[in-house]
């Protein structure tokens, strides 16, 4: 029998890994990596964000120094591609490892912890910028050379189930921890510190814990996005766009619960595509939607789009017990 | 290696700046201690009042001068009405809601105008922009010393309202204890709403003063909101004196880093200054409690 809560994920993937069989359109797979590669990164988000209550407004440093772990490592030592994912993993873990001892060590909370991530971001943002080793204002190429070894692949649809498959065991990895005692602890650091502090939780070591899976695992995003298009600059790596995507998409789809951040990032990014074909090219119009349905979310549906279906769910079944 | 007269120079520019500086913390700080929440669409909203002002200059020939007389009131007017019917009623008291609110307005605000006017840079350009006052061995630009003393004006302005009026004392006593402000009848929401549309004022005159020697394009403001969380963060949060002390040291900083490090790596220091005083110091030079 397969655990609480993992079949709506085999479902949820199983019909993405399916498309293939009926969409041939490029467009379509494009859309759809760059999707998960955002649900990714914002899963990273969610652990420490959703499930965890530390709202961090600088994912962009864990998923740049993914991207840039893997382009330095291939370009610069020649070191393959699959080592280099590991790699660039583990440097998002020891990054979030560093960056939660100094801020959480500091007793930073809420708007203060949002801050100071976002600085430690723009402050790798104008380091990689500046840097030889990172290319500088230039940015890194990688090497156009696809094959299995390289985790290059010419066919979207194969990038595609790559990307799913990192998603899928992301998914897997949060329903795991939702269901184990460090979820628990996690839930309680979130909900009241203080109170699950006096509970004899380790508040220190859980949100360790949390920010280190979750840079990993945004890392991990960073490394695809690198691996699909084969080019990263300071601006893309550490920009504040992929720290607002990461922390939106848990925000629409439902944050805290394991499938917001694929949700999310699929429902913002089909009504950014929606609109861009009504409104044509005015710059930027895609943002305004999501800013607005942000501010809508948060005022009429907190829990995100999950939270509401689990609501009317709720609803419905009491109406049809009564 | 520098001469000191290059060095005094850089300095004495880097307190003008600091003035701006201090001035589009000023709103920032007054909300955080008000509100206790950190406005993240500040930026955006700098950005919109220098394309206010730069927009009555283009259109009917406004000096940025003359234009503070009418951006300030109507940014005080938008900041009220945002707080009043938006971030408010849509945040249900919760501190995070507010966060992700203002984050979600900066979003907003930033690409409506890049959709109205596209990501050119613009500028109004005058004689006065390229004006110098000699003093001694310096040359200093006059608009820029025009801008810090608007700014220390303005700051002063501050002082006297949240010494001297009724609306002061409400908006002290809602900052310290908002229950109890309540209590004795005062109305909460319209208080905040108040100290909301006085840091946008606040950040309209900015724009009035920064307009004659500054450009202005959709992103502008993520460069001086980073500028203005760490003054408000090294300034003590909620610390109207910390703010101004605050500005004035990040644009020394700003400017000598910038004349040592070179260009790009001159925002460094800035950012290093509000990392180290965020996990040694949260609560600044002048902060009380973080």
């Amino acid at each position: 029998m397969i655990g609480r809560g993992y079949l709506p994920i085999i479902l949820v993937t199983l019909v993405i890994a399916l498309t293939p069989l009926v969409i041939s359109s490029n467009s379509f797979f494009n859309f759809t990596v760059l999707v998960l590669i955002i649900a990714l990164a914002a899963q990273g988000w969610n652990l420490l964000g959703g499930i965890g209550g530390q709202t961090s407004f600088g994912h962009a440093m864990f998923f740049g120094i993914g991207a840039y772990t893997a382009s330095i490592l291939q370009t610069h030592l020649g070191v393959n591609a699959w080592i280099s994912l590991v790699a660039a993993i583990a440097a998002g873990a020891l990054a979030g490892l560093i960056v939660g001892f100094l801020s959480f060590r500091a007793g930073l909370r809420g708007s203060y912890f949002a801050l100071v991530t976002l600085a430690f971001a723009e402050l790798l943002r104008v380091l990689a910028n500046a840097s030889e080793l990172t290319g500088g204002a230039a940015g890194l190429l990688l090497k156009l050379d696809p094959g299995f070894a390289n985790m290059q692949f010419s066919s979207r649809p194969t990038f595609m189930l790559l990307a799913l498959a990192f998603v899928f065991v992301s998914l897997v990895i949060t329903q795991k921890i939702v269901n184990s005692r460090f979820g628990a602890h996690l839930v309680a650091v979130r909900e009241n510190e203080d109170a699950a502090k006096a509970l004899g939780v380790d508040v220190l070591t859980v949100k360790l814990k949390a920010i280190s899976l979750s840079g990993a695992m945004t890392a991990a995003a960073g490394v695809l996005y690198v691996q699909y298009f084969l080019y990263i600059d300071s601006g893309i790596a550490f920009g504040i766009w992929i720290s607002i995507e990461a922390l939106l998409a848990p925000m629409i789809g439902g944050r805290g619960m394991v499938l917001g951040p694929l949700i999310g990032a699929f429902t913002l990014h089909g009504l950014g595509e929606v609109t861009k074909s009504f409104a044509g090219r005015v710059p930027g119009i895609d943002l305004m939607v999501f800013a607005v349905v942000l501010i809508v979310v948060i005022a009429f549906a907190s829990s995100g789009i999950l939270g509401l279906i689990r609501k009317l769910a709720d609803r419905f079944s009491s109406k049809g017990g009564a | 290696m520098f001469s000191p007269t290059i060095i005094i120079e850089a300095m004495i520019n880097g307190l003008l700046t600091g003035a701006i500086y201090a001035l589009v913390a000023l709103g920032l700080t007054l909300v955080y201690g008000v509100l206790h929440i950190i406005n993240f669409a500040h930026g955006a909203t700098l950005a919109a009042a220098m394309f206010a002002v730069w927009g009555l200059n283009a259109a009917f020939g406004i000096d940025p001068y003359w234009a503070i007389l009418i951006v300030t009131p109507v940014f005080f007017v938008l900041g009220y009405g945002v707080q009043r019917f938006v971030i408010g009623p849509a945040a249900h008291g919760d501190d995070g809601n507010i966060l992700l609110i203002t984050l979600g307005l900066s979003i907003l605000i930033e690409n409506a105008l890049l959709a109205g006017f596209g990501s050119d840079t613009r500028s109004i350009p005058s004689d006065f922009s390229f004006s110098v006052v000699e003093a001694g061995p310096f040359l200093l630009s006059s608009a820029r010393l025009v801008g810090a003393a608007g700014s220390l004006i303005v700051a002063v302005l501050f002082w006297l309202l949240m010494s001297r009026t009724d609306t002061g004392k409400a908006i002290r006593a809602v900052a310290r204890e908002k229950l109890g402000a309540n209590l004795v009848g005062i109305n909460v929401g319209h208080i905040y709403a108040i100290t909301f549309g006085l840091g946008c004022a606040a950040l309209a005159v900015a724009a009035s003063l920064l307009m004659p020697t500054f450009y202005v394009n959709p992103r502008i403001g993520g460069a001086f909101v980073n500028i203005a969380f760490t003054v408000v963060v090294l300034g003590g949060m909620g610390s109207i004196p910390g703010a101004m002390a605050g500005g004035l040291i990040i644009g020394m900083v700003e400017s000598l880093s910038g004349l040592l490090l070179g260009e790009s790596l001159g925002q460094i220091g800035i950012f290093i200054i509000f990392i180290l005083v965020l996990l040694l110091r949260p609560t600044g030079l002048f902060g009380a409690k973080a």
